[in-house]
Order: C-alpha cells, then structure tokens, then sequence
C-alpha cells in the first residue's frame, strides 16, 4: 500500500461521511444487506447449487417442489423448485444478477445521458435548455414506466420474440435508460445553474478555457454529490421497472429470469397453492430495492444537496 | 385569464402534435397494412398497386398529414385482431379502467391526506413514525407484487400453523394469523351495471364493487407512500411559516390552524403533484390489469402488443396521450382558480 | 400592581448536544397604556422575547425558567387552552413582514372574522362589522372592499394597516410588536408608526415595541429595555438612558446615531459583532467589545445596579457609583 492511498483512506476514516454511517443503524444494517445480495449475485456460478440456465440438470419431475419446512420438500431444494423444476435457490441468485446489471447498467446510461443534456441544457441556456427541458418535463409527465413499456413495446414489435430474448439485457438497459434520464438531467441542470454564477466559472471564462472544458472540468465535478444521491435512488427505480417490464412479459425471457421475470413465471401457480415459485422472489426483489432506498435516503441526509423539487 | 388559457392549451397542442408524430412513425415502422388486408398469395404487382391506392408510397409527409387529419375526425384505423375501429375497441375497455382510476384516487384521497397530515403536526409520535416506515418499505414494493401478495392473503387464503393447534391459544394464533381469502381476483364480475354509451359499471352491484376491492387496493398502494410523504412534508414546511404562528397569535384553535390555515396552503402544491400522479396511474393500470385480468385499457394494450396489433397499440399511445396532456392541463387550470396567488397570467404573483 | 410583568425568564433552545440559552434572566414591567422599548442589535433575543411573552417560541426553543405575570396569573405556567383565551384577544401581536403574517389564501375578512369568532359569541355579521370598523379606524382606502380581497392585492403598507386592524379587533391591554415598520417602504415606515401609536393612545393600549431602531425608541417610547446576546444590560425611563446612558454598548448604540455626529463626520461603530448563541463568552458577554473591560469582566455577570432610576449591568458603572458613594461619604 503506498503513502497516497493510506493517507486517503485515514482522510475518509476521519471524514464526516464514515463518521455518520458509523452512527446510523439503518444505514450499516442496509449496506450489509446489499453488500451480502451484491456478492452473492456476483458470485452466484460458486454458490449456487444447480446452474439454471443448464437444461440438462433440470428435471420436470421435481417441478413445484415447496421450501423445506413444508411437507413434501427436498432438502435438495433449499427454497423448492419451480414451475419447470428448476431450483429456486439457483434461480434466484442468478435472478438477483441480472436485476442488478440491468439496474446498475441502465443507471449509467440515464447518467450518461443525464449529465450530457443536463449540462448542455444548463450551460447553454436558452433555445437547447428550452427544448431538453421541455421533452424532460413530458417524458416525466408520462411516467417513465409508461415511457419505458412502450419502447418495449415497439421493440418487441420490431425484433421479434426470439431476437429480443437473446439481447433483452442490452435492451432493457437502453429502455430503462433512455425512458429515466430525465431526472439526472435535471438535477444536474440545477445545479449547473446554481454554480455557474460562481465566481470561478467566471474566473475560467476569463482565464480563455473553451465551453467544454469548463462543463467538464470545472462545473461537472461540483454537482457530483446531487447526482450520486439520485443515481443510488435510480439503481432502486431501474431494478423495480425491470421487475414490471419482466412481468409484462416485455423483460426478460424465462430461460434466462430476472427477478421480475421470476415473479411472473411463478405468478401462473400461485393459485394452485405453489406461492414460493411468486413469492420467494418478491421477497428477494422486495428486500434489494428497499436497502437501495434506504442507502440513498441516508445519502441524502449526509450529503444534504441541491436536489430538484417538484 | 385569457392569455394563460391560451399558453397552457397550446403547449397541449404541441405535447399532442408530438405524440402523433411518435405514433404515426411507430404506425409507420412496424405496421404493414398489406399484410392483414391480402394474403401471402398476391403478386409483386398487385402489392404495389394496391400501396399506390393507399397513398403508402406518398412523401412522409402527406401521409402523416393524412394520419393526423383522420385522427382529428375520430378514425384511427382497424384493429387487426378486433376486426372493428380501434376508438371503439377503447371506448369499450376505458370505463373498466377508469373505475379502477376512480377507486384507487379514493382510497388514495381518504387515507393520504389524514396519515399525512397527523404525521406532520405529531412529528414524534410512534404512529407517525410507523406511518412513515410504512411508507418507504411501501415505495420499494412494486404495484404487481402488492397485487400478488394481496390475492395470496386474501382470495386464496392463508392457513398458518405455527402454533401448536391441540392448545386454544395456539389454536387462537393460528386463527388470528390466517386470512380466509375469498375475495375475488379475476375480472369485474359478471353483474354489471349498463349507464350510458359503452360505460358498463361495477359501482352499483356488491359483486362490482368487492371485485374492485383488490384491484384499486392493488394500484393505489402504489402512489400512496408518495402522497403521504409529499403531504407530510409540504405541511411541516407550512407549519413553520410565519402566518401559522400569527394564527396561533390570534388565539385561534389548534383545529382551525391546521385544518384551514395549514391544510389549505398544504393542499396548492399537492394538487399539481397529485393531478400529473394521477395522470402517471394510467401507465399502472397496465400492471394491476395484467394481474387482476380487469378488462380495461391497459390489459387491452398488452394483449395488443402480444398480438402485434399495431393500430390500437397506436391509437391506445393517442388516447392515453390526450388523457395525460388534458389532465396536466385541467390540473393546471384548477390550481390557477383555487390559488388567488396565481393571477392566471402563468405567472406567480 | 403592573399590568405584565416578566420576572426572571429563562428561554432555551433544545438542540443535539445540549441546550443553547436564548434568554437569560429577563426582568420588566409593563403598566397599562405604557409605551415600552425594547432594543438591541439583531440576534440579542428581542423577537424571542416578544414571543416568549404569549409562549409562541417555535421549536425547539421553551420556557426553562421564570414567570410572566399577567394580571397576576402566570402565562409560563399556563395550558395552551387557557393562553388561547388570552393571545389575540388581551394580548395582541404585530409581526415584522406582512407579507408574510398574513395568510395568502384566505381573505382579509375571513381572517378578521376568525379572531373574533374566536373569543366572542357574536355573529359572523356583527363580527364582520366589527371587522370593518377597525379597517376604518386604521384609515384604509375603500375598508368595505379589503374584507373580501386576499393579502396579495394589498400594498406592504396596506397589509400592515390590516395587521394593525386585527391587533385591535378585540381592545386587547397589549400591543407587542415586533418591528412592525422594519419591512415596509422607508417612505410609509413613519407614517405607519404614526398610526400605531396614536391609536395605542386613544384606545389607551400598552404597546410593547421591539426594534434596532434607537431614533424611533427614544421619540416614542416612555421607558425602554437595551438587550445584548440573551440579556437585559439596562432598562429604565427612556430620556434618562437616551441623555445620559450608562451602559458601554448602549453608550456605543447611541453614538452610531446619525444626528449625534455632525455632519461629514464619519459615524461611530462598536467594533466587533454580537456572538452567536453557541459561544457566549463567559461572565459579561459584551466584555470581548467592550472598552473598558476588565479580568472581573470575563469572570462572571455583572449584577444590576441603580444609577438614578435606571438599572445597568456593567462593572464598571457599579465601580464608579462606589467611588462617588465613597467620596460622598468622605466630604461628608
């Protein structure tokens, strides 16, 4: 370890942020929970004990096995199987993956385009501000859910079934992106507005940097803190309107199942009595956006920034 | 008045004007008219005689020109599935959805504005507190997954037993902790009553009304969290303010404070926020629809997207659109009357 | 027997970490019809004093000590509904921003009409003759028409007048008001204080008046309160304090007045700035601006003495009333 990074990380012992996690019970028990979830996902080829993806391991004949616990389990089965046989355990934690790459990709596109068009329209002004802010304001008007369904819709239309399966995780990251940047964009034109009357902004003009280099390099970083807030809320937004499209049937494909995907499949049983194939799932997907959202309400608290109302 | 009235309808026009065009492209991309209205079997020829009669090699321009006059007089084309105009195969499926709108708006109303309010003026207390833990754990449940849970609890039942039954008081838990389920979870019912036009309504009969008690429990489960937040935190602002002190200066009651002097002030931004919400359920009753089977728009909607029945995917994305543009602009006018801060020059005084 | 009087009041924030003392030890008087100054720079706790008075004090702060004596019935000690009785109807208030005070969505005459109903058994229509009544006597332009407008359609002087209106709704003993000029246009601010104070005249109506403004105190007022960081430093006849005042910060007030200069002189200030509430500094808390503050200064409060008819807190004057004392004595 080199003299920087102890330094930096004596800096980050001693900094407020460590200071008022360390005092906010909701906060560890939250990061703990999503830190195990994420680990887990990540890990989950390790972990898992039967590959779901793997149609030979799968057999019909343990289809809607219930939980251990509950008459007629399989200790095999630690949460029972599903509707196909497959094992839920498994199929949970390779379903938690793909939620949290979706959730996490889509946030870094919405972030992308966000920061793009919320600087542009922040630091131009005028007629680029007007327009972005206008289709901003119907996009969100409409609901980013709706927003998002019907370029599912459009593209399901256009791919066709069979395509759309194979790229759906590439798709619903660009759905799910391109239907939520609108709220980036504008906290991060706030805030834009909000330092551009600063002084050194001015200072920069003054010194001849040229309009990119004083977006990227001078206002950009100052409005980091904002959009950290709302993008932690985002992972939340982006993991449930995966859930929805999945359960739409827009998402992903059930050989491949998120955790919405998940729910879905197991939806179709949950009257004949098998409510874990539904259930268990939910709880999953349930447990994972709520520690997210409890993150980011912390975040908010600790990091107090500009946030745009209304 | 007059110049306000203006501004905010023709915004309206613009928002529309941009929808038709997302909706003509879409028409324009993935529908192939020539496919429902002749069989594989015609030649090269005959297609594209038939594509010069339809006006479907014209410029870009003249067809949508003729998409959006069409569309202004009532004609959005034939739904290939429903075999009949698109308009009317909504016209049949909205009141389903509109009533779902209805009864979860209610409940919404009803509970929101009390939780929200006593959360506010008793900040500390632990209903207040359990209220709002309530509400984040209730932000982070998607609409699909309360609507399932809810089916689970209470129309297929829960038998629980943990407790050892040959004991009364186990006995007695195990009663407490199940659910008898029993209310229904799919569809309006079948006793409907007929008002007017195509409005068929489930608001007169018991069977209507308990087959809408999941569903509108289902969707408004969705917004309320967030009403209850936003009521919450606007009359806690408002309770700071300068004329709430000067109320209790005068001597008035806690009751008058509250309930007039804040609860007014509280109600102007919650109206906005609240109108374009209701506006955004639309886009959820496609979910709880899906769940509950309920006959409305939104499953109408999804069983087009399946079917690939582009022109009512199409005339549904211009419906909903004039609902969302006309709500946000009525909402926009209601505030401008009952605010007298807002002149009605869309401006604040 | 004065008609309020406030006795050693204690007011404190409640904040993490501790209370933080607003008020310290505040002692007054107010007789009926009198006309009362109380000033200070801001943050010396005059505004928490007015509103202490009628324990409207927004959290976190409260009462932690002290009585306030009305008629002889305590106010600190009292239910909320019992101070109802009393706020608005015996003892009105004056806010500093009428843009503010008065509520924007509802109208002139329903709020009038509320603070009556509120302490009266009358009829809304006897109430909102009463209403207009007051919007007469304040010398509104058009009273009849202002019961149905909102705040907003009223000038900043026009509102004042409304909040004046309301003061005197139900002939309360006591007027408190919180620099009722300080938010208006300079050139209505006399002309709005005219107002005020005539009518406390002829409805022989105590008037409490908080404001920075010594010029203002010192025309109108016949006795008058100096406040520094949560304390009362000296109170007494206003003349007596204006002509010869004994305190250093209120020496140092008087002198930054305008016409106390002459003209082209540059105007005399109190170097430094008052200390915010969470670091007081020990024993006198003016010691750190103070000319003549000694190591007796820093160590603890000084107590009040008598110096004619006024009451100072100040070591240094208590020193000097000794050695004249003393060499009284020795002439004698």
């Amino acid at each position: 370890m080199t003299t920087a990074t102890v330094s930096r990380w004596y800096r980050f012992r001693e900094s407020f942020f460590w200071y008022s996690f360390k005092r906010d019970k909701v906060a560890i028990v939250s990061f703990a929970v999503l830190l195990l979830m994420v680990l887990a996902a990540v890990f989950a080829p390790l972990l898992a004990p039967a590959d779901p993806y793997d149609l030979a391991q799968i057999n019909i004949m343990n289809s809607e096995l219930p939980p251990v616990g509950m008459s007629g389990a399989d200790p095999a089965f630690p949460l029972g199987t599903d509707a196909q046989g497959r094992d839920l355990l498994s199929t949970i934690l390779y379903g938690t993956r793909v939620s949290l790459m979706i959730g996490f990709g889509a946030v870094v596109l919405q972030a992308f385009l966000g920061i793009l068009f919320g600087l542009l329209a922040g630091y131009l002004g005028g007629k680029v501000d007007a327009v972005l802010m206008r289709i901003a304001d119907v996009q969100l008007s409409f609901s980013t859910l709706m927003v998002a369904i019907i370029v599912g819709a459009v593209f399901k239309a256009s791919f066709g079934n069979l395509m759309f399966g194979e790229i759906a995780i590439y798709m619903l990251i660009f759905i799910i992106g391109v239907a939520e940047w609108p709220q980036i964009a504008r906290t991060v034109r706030a805030s834009v507005l909000a330092e551009k009357k600063k002084e050194y902004v001015d200072a920069a003009k003054v010194m001849g940097f040229g309009t990119r280099r004083i977006m990227f390099r001078h206002i950009l970083p100052n409005t980091l803190s904002p959009i950290f807030v709302i993008a932690t809320v985002q992972i939340a937004n982006a993991i449930i309107s995966e859930a929805a499209l999945s359960f739409l049937g827009l998402g992903m494909p059930e050989t491949q199942p998120s955790l919405g995907s998940l729910i879905k499949s197991g939806f179709d049983y949950i009257q004949g009595g098998s409510w874990w194939i539904t259930l268990i799932p939910g709880l999953v997907l349930v447990v994972l956006v709520l520690v997210i959202n409890l993150l980011g309400d912390w975040l908010r608290d600790v990091m107090n920034p500009r946030l745009y109302k209304g | 008045m007059l110049a306000f009235l203006v501004q905010r309808i023709s915004q309206a026009f613009l928002v529309m004007f941009v929808i038709s065009v997302i909706a003509f492209a879409i028409q324009d991309g993935l529908g192939d008219p020539l496919q429902e209205m002749v069989g594989m079997s015609v030649s090269e020829e005959e297609r594209e005689a038939i594509r010069e009669e339809l006006g479907l090699n014209d410029p870009m321009v003249v067809q949508y020109l003729r998409f959006a006059g069409n569309a202004l007089q009532g004609d959005l084309g034939n739904s290939y599935f429903y075999s009949k105009p698109t308009l009317e195969v909504i016209a049949e499926h909205l009141p389903a959805t509109l009533e779902l709108v209805i009864g979860a708006s209610l409940i919404i109303v009803f509970l929101s504005v009390p939780i929200g309010v006593y959360a506010a003026i008793r900040p500390q207390a632990w209903l207040s507190k359990f209220f709002m833990g309530v509400s984040t754990v209730g932000i982070s449940i998607p609409v699909f997954l309360t609507a399932i849970v809810l089916i689970q609890l209470f129309s297929i039942g829960v038998t629980v037993n943990w407790f050892p039954s040959d004991t009364g008081w186990g006995q007695w838990l195990n009663d407490f902790f199940s659910t008898e389920g029993g209310l229904p979870s799919y569809g309006r019912g079948d006793e409907l009553t007929h008002l007017f036009a195509t409005w068929e309504s489930g608001f007169f009969t018991g069977t209507g009304l308990m087959h809408l008690i999941l569903p509108s429990v289902s969707l408004a489960s969705i917004m309320l969290p967030l009403f209850i937040r936003l009521i919450r935190a606007e009359m806690m602002e408002v309770l700071q303010s300068d004329y709430v002190r000067y109320a209790r200066a005068k001597g008035l009651s806690a009751g008058r404070i509250n309930f007039l002097h804040a609860l007014k002030n509280t109600m102007l931004p919650v109206i906005t926020v609240g109108g374009v919400q209701i506006g955004i359920m639309v886009a959820y009753t496609i979910l709880t629809e899906t769940v509950f089977q309920w006959p409305g728009v939104g499953l109408m909607f999804l069983e087009a997207i399946t079917r690939s029945d582009i022109p009512l995917i199409v005339a549904y994305l211009m419906v909903v659109g004039l609902i969302f543009v006309v709500t946000n602009t009525l909402v926009d006018l209601i505030y401008g009357l009952v605010n007298p801060t807002v002149k009605l020059t869309g401006k604040k005084a | 027997m004065a008609l309020l009087e406030v006795k050693d009041l204690d007011v404190r924030f409640a904040v993490r970490g501790g209370d933080l003392t607003a008020l310290r030890g505040i002692s007054f008087s107010l007789d009926k019809g009198e006309r009362l100054g109380l000033v200070g720079e801001s943050g010396a706790g005059k505004s928490v004093a007015a509103f202490s008075i009628l324990n409207l004090i927004a959290k976190p702060g409260y009462i932690a000590g002290g009585q306030i004596l009305f008629e002889g019935r305590d106010l600190a000690a009292m239910s909320e509904r019992e101070l109802r009785r009393i706020r608005g109807n015996r003892i009105a208030m004056i806010f500093q921003d009428p843009m503010m005070t008065l509520n924007p969505v509802l109208t002139i005459g329903t709020q009038m009409v509320e603070a009556l109903l509120a302490h009266r058994k009358i009829s809304k229509k006897e109430a909102r003759a009463i209403a207009l009544d007051r919007l007469q006597k304040v010398q509104i332009p058009s009273p009849e028409k202002r019961l149905d407008q909102y705040p907003h359609e009223l000038s900043g002087g026009m509102r004042q007048r409304v909040i004046i209106a309301i003061a005197l709704l139900l002939d309360p003993e006591i007027i408190i008001a919180d620099e009722p000029t300080t938010a208006l246009d300079v050139t209505i601010q006399a002309e709005i204080m005219d107002l005020l104070l005539n009518l406390c005249e002829q409805e022989n109506v105590a008037l409490m008046l908080i404001t920075h403004d010594l010029g203002v105190v010192s025309q109108v007022t016949q006795r008058m309160l100096v406040m520094y960081s949560g304390r009362i430093i000296e109170q007494g006849p206003t003349r007596e304090i204006i002509n010869d005042a004994q305190h250093p910060y209120t020496q140092g007030l008087i002198n930054a007045l305008p016409q106390m200069g002459e003209p082209g002189e540059r105007l005399f200030q109190i170097p430094g700035s008052m200390p915010s509430l969470k670091n007081v500094p020990s024993g006198c808390p003016f010691h750190p601006r103070c000319n003549f503050a000694t190591e007796q200064c820093k160590q603890a409060m000084p107590e009040y003495v008598r110096s004619g008819n006024v009451n100072v807190a100040c070591y240094e004057v208590a020193n000097l009333i000794e050695q004249e004392k003393r060499m009284q004595e020795a002439e004698s």
